[in-house]
């Protein structure tokens, strides 16, 4: 045959396939969105680094601002808080999450779906919020301050009752799914052996569940070591490593020492970060194992004592945002209990008045829409292209290293990499842009998973067969494979939008006089004292998010039902 | 049946260190059904794979129909293919699945409905039209995925174990269905399959594959009757393997039994496995089994398996103390009245027998 050029025995190098249009289209498009992870994530952390080994005058020091940091006793006294409050609200709050995550999965008590729909209510409003309920409470005047026997509630305690409220859902929905996998023919055999209750649940319940709590353990001392609302709000003279970032650059204008600190807070998200992903494997090998589902049987005295825990758990949460209401509608606390909409005009107060919360609004679906499209694309090429393997692996690292990254970092970073003159991308310093293109990266990684593990379930011959028929990529993508992930979209595009009506920590260095948001201004009027405002903002965060939340369960419903005839193929 | 239509020549596919396929080199005629048989893990796949271009070899040519095609995407390869599992498009109806290789043809809209009517009809779908893949049954899927790759009209169509997603009623009558439906199209068509009952009953020629390489390539008589090794011997149907020594030309022994056969290619006192399929051993009742016949060794029937049209016994030789199976027919059993304890003679035809030399 006259064109066999490739013939080779043994040796030779390998043969590499020629490149069709698709694949040349593909690796486009993954550059392109790689070149986006770049600029706006990688870049923007490089530069934070290099600030950090310089004077203000931008003059490498090598390691000396990390000596005069260390050097400081203040600061370095807020390693400790951090490092305390992370560790109780860790043991609380996994132990609270556990205990209702059993109740919701191991006991017969009537109202689950309440009970566990009531205690994601914290996703939805911004870590502030809770600290404004609690100076309600057991603030100086507070209604029920006595209950706290003369303690302060400014300080750690605040800090910790707001921040077990913001990160119980976390904690929840892990160790739920753990419990959930566990298999029924375990506790059989269990009881077969004649093991008690007791028995049963220290030698078949928790070390089933171990991986689950371990990675709740995690995600919330994150959180918690991270969070800058509640210690903002609540924390008084408590200095924890958040705050401090947040003093460096705002109120002292220390932006070099504000990198140092970014950098020591990046080493328990960092380490958390790893633990969980390592823990995260061995649970998905768990997963995978067929298991038969386990039935709880009725037992009474069980049972109502899983709905009185229930019940206690959902006041709390409801309080907290009941007080809010509260807050938000009395006139003059505590001197004028009469209810108005007075803490509502927004407009006679600082913050940005009603248009932050339009900007919020605005911010929200831009993030939503533009994000979920960069990530799902993104997720898409980097699981069906053809070649470019470093980058495709690079992209990887770069999708998960957000989760990684607190919000305050990031947004110092930003202002690092962004407002830096000779930066030609500094037109989109204070903008709407900037603040959903880092609002995107902030939530990358999760939504990035949501979006791998349902391609995953796609049967991986679609793209075979369509190239078979000469068929385009994007028109496979757009026929069959958005379609079928269209769930994933969905819960892909809600959760950029309500992260991103709740977010404060990475926009609070971002914002412009233009660009008010609403979570900044829940900030910023509770930093001029206007408490009651800065609670009916937080409860209008509060109720857009649960709107929309609301929205995205109809929307949910009615597409399942038109999908229903095809969808059985696919749980198949 | 004449015209080479695909060529592959010394093709080898190497994963990391792993060699998945050993300078592979085959041939397949215009029109012609090629069955890819061998156990699990031998590389059929990754050969097909290579030759649609999904999964390209590390080494060696392919060419179709006169073209090198080597390094090509596969979109830029002329063929059809259906997967184990089908992969219909499950938000796709079935007519949809069918239309989807034809719509960016430029294709007139009543030009397609009809194209997809006539294939639909084809497979005997006609009624199943705007049903999505769930809604059906299995062996119907597997027509929808067999109408969407042929409905391009490709040169070849590829087949990766079509069938073994279904149970075994459907199964054999989809056989047909697809044999007859290939004669009918005349296209050129591989399949994978490690189901040898699938590859004897469709091929035209059968390419037996082991451990990266091709043992053989014959029809299905070819293979069956002259196996061209051991593994294909023992791969395909029953075969019981004997010990033996060659004494001369054209004999061997078996223990004190002399056995006349072809012994071209072997030499005196070299080791072999005796090689016979249970249906031509030949059982006869004797009263003092002594073994002066040639070809023919004394033995006793040890158990009967009735296996409806005929029965397996199971004969222990007296020399050797090695078991062999041969069939009776209802009619051996009445003439001889073979029972088990009979004592027997065991003749091994010459022609039947087939020797391997026994691999160091
Ligand atoms: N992508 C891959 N990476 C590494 N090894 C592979 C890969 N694909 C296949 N192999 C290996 O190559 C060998 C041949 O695989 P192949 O899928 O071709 O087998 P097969 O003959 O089709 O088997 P089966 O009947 O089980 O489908 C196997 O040992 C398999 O483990
Ligand atoms: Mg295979």
């Amino acid at each position: 045959m006259a064109g066999m050029r490739h013939r080779s025995g043994t040796h030779g190098s390998p043969l590499r396939r020629k490149s069709s249009t698709d694949d040349r289209a593909m690796r486009l498009f993954i550059l392109v969105i790689a070149i986006y992870l770049v600029i706006a994530l990688a870049f923007p952390l490089y530069v934070m680094f290099s600030k950090s080994l310089e004077n203000s005058q931008g003059a490498f020091v090598g390691f000396q601002n990390y000596l005069e940091y260390f050097n400081t006793p203040a600061l370095v006294y807020s390693i400790q808080n951090s490092l305390f409050i992370g560790v109780v609200t860790t043991t609380i709050t996994v132990t609270i999450a556990f205990i209702l995550a059993y109740a919701l999965t191991r006991s017969r008590m009537p109202g689950k779906p309440v009970f566990k729909t009531i205690a994601m209510i914290p996703i939805l409003v911004p870590s502030l919020l809770p600290g404004i309920a609690l100076i309600y409470l057991f603030g100086r005047q507070g209604l029920i301050n006595e209950l706290l026997f003369g303690y302060e509630i400014y300080g750690p305690i605040g800090i910790v009752i707001a921040e077990v409220f913001f990160t119980l859902p976390h904690a929840l929905i892990i160790i739920i799914t753990a419990l959930s996998i566990a298999d029924a023919r375990l506790y059989e055999a269990a009881t077969a052996l004649r093991a008690n209750r007791a028995r049963i649940f220290f030698t078949v319940t928790l070390p089933g569940v171990r991986y689950g709590l371990i990675s709740a353990a995690f995600v919330v001392f994150t959180l918690s070591v991270t969070d800058f609302g509640a210690p903002k709000v609540i924390g008084g003279d408590f200095n924890v490593l958040a705050t401090d970032i947040y003093k460096q650059v705002i109120g002292q204008q220390n932006f070099e020492m504000g990198a140092v600190v970014s950098m020591v807070l990046l080493l328990p998200a960092g380490l958390a970060f790893v633990v969980d992903r390592i823990v995260q494997k061995k649970q998905v090998a768990l997963l995978s194992a067929r298991a038969v589902p386990l039935e709880p049987l009725p037992n009474k005295r069980f049972d109502n004592l899983m709905l009185t825990y229930s019940i206690i758990i959902s006041i709390f949460i409801l309080g907290i945002l009941g007080v809010c209401q509260f807050a938000a509608l009395v006139k003059f606390f505590p001197y004028n209990l009469s209810l108005g909409f007075s803490n509502y005009q927004f407009d006679l107060m600082d913050g940005g008045g009603w248009d932050s919360y339009f900007n919020s609004i605005e911010m929200a679906s831009y993030t939503a829409v533009f994000g979920t499209i960069v990530v799902f694309a993104g997720a898409y090429l980097v699981e069906k292209g053809q070649g470019l393997g470093p980058i495709r692996g690079a992209f990887q690292f770069l999708a998960m290293l957000p989760m990684a990254i607190p919000g305050l970092v990031l947004g110092l970073a930003y202002i690092f990499f962004f407002n830096a003159p000779s930066n030609p991308l500094n037109f989109l310093y204070h903008t709407m842009a900037i603040l959903v293109i880092s609002t995107i990266i902030h939530f990358y990684t999760v939504s990035h998973l949501t979006a791998t593990t349902a391609l995953k379930q796609m049967d991986s011959q679609f793209e075979s067969v369509a190239a078979s028929l000469k068929q385009p990529f994007y028109r496979t993508f757009l026929r069959v494979t958005v379609p079928v992930c269209t769930p994933a979209i969905l819960d892909i595009s809600i959760y950029l939008f309500v992260n991103a009506m709740t977010t404060v920590s990475a926009v609070v260095f971002l914002y412009s006089p233009h660009t008010t948001l609403a979570s900044v201004a829940v900030l910023n009027m509770d930093d001029a004292g206007d408490i009651a405002p800065a609670a009916a903002m937080g409860m209008m965060i509060f109720y857009t998010a649960a709107g929309v939340k609301i929205l995205h369960y109809l929307l949910s419903r009615g597409i399942e039902a038109r999908t229903q005839a095809w969808r059985v193929a696919v749980a198949k | 049946m004449s015209e080479v239509f695909l060529k592959i020549e010394n093709l080898t596919k190497n994963f990391g260190q792993f060699t998945a396929l050993r300078d592979i080199s085959l041939e397949v005629f215009q029109g012609e059904f090629v069955c890819f048989l061998g156990p699990s893990g031998c590389g059929k796949t990754t050969l097909l794979r290579a030759i649609a271009g999904l999964d390209i070899q590390t080494q060696g040519s392919i060419a179709q129909a006169g073209a090198d095609i080597s390094v090509l995407p596969p979109a830029e390869r002329d063929f059809g293919i259906v997967f184990q599992s089908y992969a219909l498009f499950p938000n796709l109806s079935v007519e949809k699945n069918v239309a989807y290789g034809l719509e960016s043809r430029r294709a007139q809209r009543d030009e397609i409905s009809q194209r997809v009517a006539e294939l639909l009809a084809l497979v005997d779908l006609a009624d199943q039209a705007k049903k999505y893949p769930a809604q059906l049954s299995g062996g119907q899927q597997q027509r929808v995925a067999l109408a969407r790759a042929l409905a391009t009209s490709p040169g070849l169509l590829l087949l990766d174990e079509p069938l073994s997603a279904l149970d075994a009623k459907v199964r054999a009558h989809l056989r047909m269905e697809i044999k007859d439906l290939q004669r009918r199209l005349a296209v050129t068509t591989i399949m994978v399959t490690h189901d040898q009952e699938e590859a004897l009953t469709m091929a035209d020629r059968i390419v037996v594959m082991n451990h990266g390489v091709i043992e053989q390539i014959g029809t299905p008589q070819e293979i069956y009757a002259s196996p061209a090794s051991q593994f294909v011997a023992d791969f395909i149907g029953t075969m019981n393997f004997l010990s033996a020594r060659i004494a001369s030309s054209g004999k061997c022994l078996l223990e004190a039994t002399e056995i006349a056969v072809d012994t071209s290619g072997l030499e005196a006192g070299q080791q072999v496995q005796l090689a016979v399929r249970p249906e031509d051993i030949h059982l006869e009742a004797k009263e003092s089994a002594s073994a002066e016949e040639q070809n023919q060794t004394p033995g006793t029937i040890e158990s009967m398996e009735y296996l409806g049209a005929f029965v397996r016994a199971t004969v222990k030789l007296h020399q050797s103390g090695a078991r062999v199976q041969a069939d009776l027919s209802a009619g051996d059993i009445d003439q001889w009245a073979m029972a088990p304890q009979a004592a027997v003679a065991v003749t091994l035809p010459a022609d039947k027998i087939r020797l391997y030399p026994l691999d160091a």
